[in-house]
């Protein structure tokens, strides 16, 4: 984390035990930086991320809670700045659109796998036939062999 | 339908979809770092400030109901700030409407004397030494430009220096609308 200073109206102590809170790390860690857009507030040394953090202590002190906080920072810099994005209608395709690429991959391997296996079982059904006509053909020509073999001596 | 014509449908579509985001990426006018506003159509949110260097009465908003104004933030240290200015120059030679300036995490004896050097654009200047007005307005990387209607709604930002392009293309036509 930088060193950026703490919010100066905040008593130090205070301040300086909401940073090293565990809380404050986890909100830290799931908003994100607008200058560094792939860091975390919590990983990010721009000015901004400092100035970001010292305004969630801030709302931290003023006791309010996480969605409160997220909120805030929400309502002036957008959806953007929150890691996990919210579940609401805008943000359907995002959060269906794996499970519906998944579903429609599942789908057509399901449909092909069966159409093989329909196949497969048409082709043995065909090799059996086969064999069982051989082996008539066989016997048939056994027969008219021994036949011809007894007429023509 | 069946199978034979997905065959050849669903190699082609994957290929669409592919190809409308590589096609899109190109695109020379989009900024990957823009971040859309959630202020826009929203009231700009209040703030009371002193003017840059004065101790005198605050400023608030508020004042500059009834007209349609541009609020822009800026800053000394501020590079690309630099390469808009002749922009604000020209709008605040042409009257176009009302420019005020917000200084943002600024010294106040760096930002006079920046206005002193290359021109001042700005009805009045306003002082954010601390950037929590910033941090209102969502501020995240200077120079940002908010164009803000009669009623006190913020109608259009821009993030970046101002070109004439911009002007021309987005925030005349807007500002024209607006006025009516």
């Amino acid at each position: 984390m930088s060193n950026t200073s703490l919010p100066p109206e905040l008593p130090a102590q205070q301040a300086e035990a909401l940073v090293r809170s565990e809380r404050f790390r986890q909100l830290a860690s799931e908003l994100r930086c607008l200058v560094c857009q792939n860091q975390t507030l919590a990983d990010s040394n721009a000015e901004l991320a400092g100035d970001l953090r010292n305004e969630v202590l801030r709302q931290m002190a003023a006791g309010k809670n996480d969605d409160q906080i997220k909120a805030h920072l929400v309502a002036r810099y957008g959806e953007f700045v929150l890691y996990r994005p919210t579940a609401s209608p805008h943000n359907l395709a995002l959060w269906a659109g794996p499970a519906v690429l998944a579903a429609t991959g599942g789908l057509i391997l399901w449909r092909l796998t069966r159409r093989r296996q329909a196949l497969a079982s048409v082709e043995m059904q065909h090799a059996q036939d086969e064999a069982a006509l051989n082996q008539r053909l066989d016997e048939l020509l056994n027969e008219s062999g021994g036949q011809k073999k007894q007429k023509r001596p | 339908m069946n199978l034979r014509s997905l065959r050849y449908l669903i190699p082609a579509a994957l290929f669409a979809v592919i190809a409308a985001f590589l096609l899109l990426g190109l695109n020379p006018g989009r900024d990957p770092k823009e971040i859309p506003s959630p202020l826009i159509g929203k009231a700009a949110p209040g703030f009371e400030l002193p003017r840059l260097a004065q101790s005198d009465a605050l400023w608030t908003p508020a004042s500059m109901r009834g007209k349609v104004w541009l609020l822009n933030v800026w800053a000394s240290w501020c590079v690309p700030c630099l390469a808009e200015h002749p922009v604000l120059l020209q709008m605040s030679r042409e009257a176009t409407l009302p420019i005020v300036g917000l200084n943002y995490k600024d010294e106040p004896g760096a930002a006079t004397a920046w206005l002193a050097k290359h021109g001042n654009p700005f009805m009045d200047v306003l002082a954010d030494r601390n950037g929590r007005v910033g941090f209102d307005y969502g501020v995240y990387g200077v120079p940002e430009t908010f164009l803000i209607d009669r009623t006190g709604v913020i109608r259009f930002k821009h993030v970046g220096p101002l070109t004439p392009d911009v002007v021309q293309a987005r925030l005349l036509p807007m500002i024209r609308d607006l006025s009516k």
